[in-house]
């Protein structure tokens, strides 16, 4: 085991930009201003780009430069008034140098030498064929995450390889072979048409879960970034369900997102400590989010095609409206766990039940059915820290406090691990010992 | 652009199809050849052969600048090449949507080098 790695030093590093130079003198050009336009023009950049040149791996290279650009030196220049020209025009001169000594791209450089505008295509459907390509399941799903996020959303490298918690020569590697790929086999810059659309809405749909899920996970009140993943994944998912208004599963994500981060500021105690939701003060929800998302919720479901986001959506509602977690309606979440392995049955999904069904039914019903899944689940940390929560329960405190330090052991997140050793209550020394092992 | 579809498979699925009946192996053939029938008709299809068993397989190899034969495939696996089809289609979804066609079991899609 190589921790402790992360933390501080690495969460920090997409910020050092701006703390070391930048932010002081040019107090205008904020995170969030330089995240808008980013997310804002970056798709448009690289569908326009793509169009031009004909190859996504080029065009997408050299919009990926033209922001890099714009971050070195919109701090101290100040926002252009328009942007998108700018980035555009960063680009445009990339391609250019990039592509002149290639003779097969002799027409290329000319069309982008005369500043001709790419022809017209509406900037929905640019948008949605860049998300599809980004997220074809040809390429490895952290490839598609990487990709969505700098394409899509204008995530530099750095800031990608910082929210993964992965050096930026491997992150950009996994880049690089990606855009490859899509070049090398053909794979289609287009929406998927017919029966292939909604799969391929499915894979969309788990990158933008999971980087939803990389971004809330991992983030803590200690953690500054320059970007936040929780954050754009919600944008993006926001934007296909903009592109995409009639896909229910869409809306449930978005859903499942929002009731997230409405309860978000209860999950961290004043100390940083993360607080558990039974624990959590149900006073900091954010309750006029809660009730639009669930509005949302009913609008998917009068689109009468359910699917497991909108279930999972579903089961977060039921907690988000429940006025304590002793007061929670238990036997619906069960009932909601139940028709929702019925249409995806996985051992983390049965985990999550057997949390609910502890309360419904106890915690020794809860420990058999959790039980039944050490063999698939004992690489994952909550399944040990639920075991050791349920034979805590039972009063079967040596067992609790194995289980626990198994957990410890498979998890690097600073926030969770302070939690376990809360409950273990270990101290430090403990820790250096392990280190060791 | 041209793709190379590998039908794939382990050593036990080709000890199975060994071991079927003839009624069995007719129906999986049948299935095979309904496939590149279809698609021959929709002209994606320029060439393609089943295998005979990894049993049959000869390698040769240079050793020094001297050819070396030895028996049974090069890389010695568990997975086998049961045959392989070569396609002419639009991108690698249009290959995609024939490898998920063929039903008989795991394809390997690969595009070929341009020439």
């Amino acid at each position: 085991m190589r921790w402790p790695r992360h933390g501080a030093p690495a969460l920090s590093r997409s910020g050092r930009l701006w703390n070391d130079e930048g932010l002081t003198e040019t107090r205008n050009v904020t995170d969030a201003a330089l995240t808008a336009v980013f997310r804002e023009e970056a798709a448009k950049l690289t569908g326009a780009m793509v169009r031009l040149i004909g190859n996504f791996d080029i065009a997408e290279e050299v919009v990926q430069d033209s922001l890099v650009a714009a971050l070195e030196k919109w701090p101290a220049q100040g926002i252009p008034d328009n942007p998108g020209a700018w980035l555009m025009t960063a680009a445009r001169r990339r391609a250019i140098d990039l592509l002149r000594r290639d003779q097969r791209y002799a027409e290329k450089v000319a069309l982008l030498e005369r500043s001709m505008a790419p022809p017209d295509v509406p900037e929905a459907d640019d948008r949605l064929r860049l998300i599809f390509t980004c997220c074809h399941p040809a390429l490895a799903q952290e490839a598609q995450v990487a990709l969505t996020l700098r394409a899509v959303a204008g995530f530099t490298t750095q800031e990608i390889a910082a929210a993964f918690l992965v050096s930026e020569p491997t992150m950009a590697q996994r880049i690089v072979r990606a855009k490859r790929k899509i070049v090398e086999a053909n794979i289609p810059y287009r929406v998927p048409q017919g029966a292939e659309l909604v799969p391929r809405i499915d894979a969309v749909l788990a990158v933008l879960y999971l980087m939803f899920n990389e971004g809330y996970l991992s983030r803590g009140p200690q953690v500054a970034s320059r970007r936040d993943l929780a954050e754009d994944a919600m944008w993006l998912t926001s934007l296909v369900a903009r592109l995409l208004p009639e896909q229910a599963e869409v809306l449930g994500l978005i859903v499942l997102m929002r009731l997230h981060l409405a309860r978000s500021s209860a999950r961290f105690d004043t100390n940083g400590e993360i607080v558990l939701l039974p624990e959590q003060d149900r006073a900091l929800w954010d309750a006029a989010a809660i009730a639009q998302a669930v509005e949302v919720l009913d609008r998917a479901a009068a689109l009468s095609s359910p699917g497991p986001y909108q279930l999972q959506a579903a089961i977060a509602a039921v907690h988000s409206e429940a006025r304590s977690w002793q007061e929670t309606n238990w036997a619906q979440i069960v009932a909601l766990y139940d028709t929702l392995l019925r249409i995806t049955d996985t051992p983390v999904i049965r985990l999550n039940r057997a949390v609910a069904l502890a309360r419904m039914s106890g915690p020794q019903v809860a420990l058999g059915e959790v039980n039944d899944l050490a063999i698939t689940l004992s690489g994952y940390h909550l399944f040990h820290a639920t075991r050791a929560e349920l034979l805590d329960e039972l009063g079967e405190r040596s067992a609790a406090r194995e289980s626990r330090l198994r957990a410890l052991e498979l998890t690097e997140n600073p926030a969770e691990r302070s939690l376990l050793m809360r409950k273990l209550e270990v101290h430090p020394s403990v820790e250096d010992e392990r280190e060791f092992r | 652009m041209k793709y190379v579809l590998l039908f794939v498979g382990t050593m036990d699925d080709q000890e199975r199809f060994d071991n079927m009946s003839p009624e069995e192996m007719a129906a999986g053939m049948k299935l095979a050849e309904q496939w590149f029938e279809e698609y021959s008709r929709a002209g994606k299809i320029v060439g393609g052969e089943q295998l005979k068993g990894p049993q049959t397989a000869t390698t040769v190899r240079f050793q020094n600048g001297k050819a070396i034969v030895t028996d049974g495939p090069f890389i010695e696996s568990k997975e086998i090449i049961g045959g392989f089809a070569i396609v002419q289609v639009k991108d690698l979804d249009e290959a995609l949507e024939m490898a998920k066609a063929w039903r008989a079991g795991p394809v390997e899609v690969w595009p070929a080098v341009e020439r």
